[in-house]
């Protein structure tokens, strides 16, 4: 779950991770509000949406003016910038041709910046650890500095057991080529972000830029805070946070029936139980040359209810041609799958063809309850012939 | 031989009188595995009212009064890892964990009490381990499998079906599946269970099924171009496939580790790797069985 960057920042000062003072404003009233607030005479005004590269961005309303992040030096000029923003759509690299709807921007303090630096903190799957990464590349897309420059990220690995200490923050400040108080301030910057990133659950914890001030001093200018899904259950505050406007509505739609949904642009809805199977079904249809509408499990505890909303979600999707439904059954049990296919039928009037690859647990109950229910199903034997019916149905309607 | 589990395995279950618990103990009951009993904490001294197995309090009680040698887990997501650290505690050679969607960092931990102790986990969010007509321990459909020579090791459940039933229709059948799981961290990954494969005399050949996201794949097959391919070494043939080759970078599909973070963690990077290692990459998903008899033909 990702959250916007002012939120991020005000969880972050909670453990005592150093940011600029900064209000977050949905007005361009308020926006002036929030700036009076602040000290000035430098103030940021930043567009809020849940994707990086924004002051590279363009609104579509102005393709050829400033970007999502406006550095101004005066009140009104606050004012017009937020005016520039709210209600209008952001392109980044990072939002897709859409680009997306700016509700709120965030208006910060102005800062001093000497040196822009990376600090990222995540859990790295091949050392099973969570892992502070840090690069003089600030400003940059870590992917891009890690392939390019590898040398150039530091990386040190935090043993679960005894936990951080100074020790590995100093590494990755002399590394960094921190010097004086600058060194004393990292250290109490990185400490206080692994505490905020364990406390919290984390999956992802990226400051970029991480800035060295005129002054010294260390401080977050920007803040990106991804939670793991899984762990949501013991931070039920957290969920206040999430915000429903930067999903797929039909993404949405899924996460609220407890369907593991994720929208693609093709043509072949696909409803599948397992996530490997789910996407190498997405796989098979493109090479019999169609396209997956979507990835979509149902999970192994699928009845007739979720296989209905399931349908539902699909095909809700007005550029889906036919769907493919195809189940192993495990837990899952083919004779469920295949009364919630005949419900939904039904209910839903299905109009496109759809195809059905029914196998393993109680698969022939599955198939008779499917044969005598008289929809025009077209039964398939197994994934290759199920990918090649459906493929064949959208080509030919 | 098989790997990992045999006839002489002795299973018990923790979260034993919960629904999932029950249904799965008393399927792997029906396939002729042997069951011990298992775990509800506060439920101990009575027994199993289904099952007519024995139920105790702690896995050491449980251990001590019936020999279990492996454990399986079916604890709800937010009490998992700490039943798979009293299992590390007590010892437990074999701990399976079936259970979808632990917090990250509680498995950060396990995984550190891991390291240097007398126990091995497969998963969690896996379909458990099987050595067809001997033991089954987890949630797979028993009846597709039969006894036989390809060794299968996934990090996809339902995948691994599709693998052994075309092994099954292909007359080959599996020495054992090993469903890793879907996690990021994880227990046993594909090098470890590779090693076993490559040390067991019943597998003939092995299938490796990966997906999107991390680097296991490509460890795994770096392992066999130096351990299982060349003069004097095993040789075994080995199908390869990697599910997610559409999958649009950054989004997590479904599984927590299945996602596309670097680019080299692709589906096609992860090809790349097991072709360059000496593994035949099938196509398709329903290309497993035909690609592993062509394979067995050279």
């Amino acid at each position: 779950m990702n959250i916007h960057e002012y939120q991020a920042k005000e969880l972050l000062r909670r453990y005592g991770v150093a940011v600029l003072e900064g209000h977050v404003a949905w007005t361009a009233d308020e926006a002036v509000e929030a700036a009076k607030k602040l000290p000035g005479p430098v103030y940021v005004v930043k567009s809020q949406i849940h994707a990086g590269g924004r002051g590279a961005g363009r609104f579509t309303n102005d393709p050829n003016g400033k970007g999502g992040v406006r550095v101004v030096k005066s009140i009104e000029a606050v004012k017009e910038a937020a005016e520039a923003m709210l209600g209008n759509v952001l392109v980044t690299k990072q939002t897709g041709e859409q680009g997306k709807l700016v509700s709120r921007v965030f208006v910060e303090d102005g800062c001093d910046i000497k040196r822009e630096l990376y600090l990222g903190l995540l859990i790295d799957r091949e050392t099973s650890r969570v892992t502070v990464m840090a690069s003089t590349e600030g400003g940059m897309e870590i992917e891009e500095v890690a392939h390019d420059h590898p040398e150039k990220i530091l990386k040190v690995a935090i043993d679960p057991a005894s936990g951080i200490f100074p020790y590995h923050a100093r590494k990755l400040a002399f590394g960094l080529g921190l010097e004086g108080k600058q060194v004393a301030a990292f250290q109490k910057f990185v400490l206080a972000l692994y505490g905020a990133f364990l406390e919290l659950d984390c999956a992802i914890v990226e400051i970029n830029p991480l800035v060295v001030t005129g002054k010294g001093d260390i401080v977050a200018l920007d803040a990106k805070v991804s939670f793991d899904e899984s762990a949501l259950f013991r931070h039920k505050d957290l969920e206040a946070l999430r915000d429903d406007s930067e999903m797929d509505p039909k993404e949405l739609d899924a996460v609220k029936n407890d369907l593991n949904y994720v929208a693609l642009d093709g043509e072949i809805g696909c409803m599948v139980n397992g996530a490997g199977l789910a996407m190498a079904t997405m796989d098979i249809i493109k090479l019999y040359g169609s396209s997956p509408a979507n990835f979509l499990d149902v999970g192994g505890t699928a009845n007739a209810a979720r296989v209905t909303e399931a349908f539902r979600i699909i095909t809700s999707d007005v550029n889906v041609k036919a769907i493919l439904v195809n189940i192993f059954g495990g837990i899952a049990k083919c004779d469920m799958i295949a009364n919630g296919i005949v419900e939904a039928s039904k209910n839903l009037k299905l109009s496109v063809p759809l195809v059905v690859r029914l196998e393993g647990t109680n698969v022939d109950l599955g198939k008779k309850i499917l044969a005598e229910s008289g929809l025009a199903i077209i039964a398939a034997d197994n994934l290759a012939d199920a990918a090649q019916k459906v493929v064949a149905a959208v080509k030919g309607a | 031989m098989a790997v990992l589990i045999d006839a002489n395995t002795r299973v018990m279950t923790q979260g034993f009188t919960g629904a999932q618990g029950t249904f799965h103990a008393s399927q792997g009951i029906a396939y002729g595995s042997t069951y011990v009993g298992g775990t509800t904490p506060g439920k101990g001294g009575t027994m199993h009212p289904e099952l007519n197995l024995p139920v105790f309090n702690t896995v050491v009680e449980c251990r001590d009064a019936t020999g279990a040698n492996a454990t399986v887990i079916y604890v709800p997501a937010p009490f998992a890892a700490d039943a798979i650290l009293e299992a590390i505690d007590a010892e437990m050679p074999l701990i399976i964990c079936i259970t979808e969607g632990i917090p990250v960092l509680d498995m950060v931990k396990v995984k550190r009490a891991l390291a240097g102790s007398k126990s091995l986990l497969v998963g969690p969010n896996c379909p458990g381990v099987i050595t067809p007509d001997a033991c089954k321990i987890g949630i797979m459909p028993g009846h597709i499998h039969r006894r036989g020579s390809v060794g299968i090791v996934s990090r996809s459940g339902t995948l691994t079906y599709e693998a052994v039933a075309q092994t099954t229709a292909a007359g080959l059948g599996q020495s054992s599946c090993v469903g890793i799981g879907g996690d990021p961290v994880k227990g046993m990954d594909f090098i470890d269970v590779l090693k076993l494969f490559l040390a067991d005399d019943e597998t003939q050949s092995i299938i490796m099924i990966g997906e999107i996201g991390g680097q296991s794949e490509v460890i795994g097959a770096e392992y066999l171009a130096e351990h299982n391919f060349g003069p004097g070494k095993p040789n075994k043939p080995v199908v390869g496939f990697i599910a997610g080759a559409t999958a649009p970078p950054g989004r997590r599909m479904g599984h927590a580790g299945a996602v596309i973070s670097g680019g080299n963690d692709t589906a096609e990077a992860k090809m790349d790797a097991m072709r360059k290692a000496g593994i035949h990459v099938a196509d398709s998903p329903s290309a497993l069985g035909s690609t592993m008899v062509k394979a067995l033909k050279k």
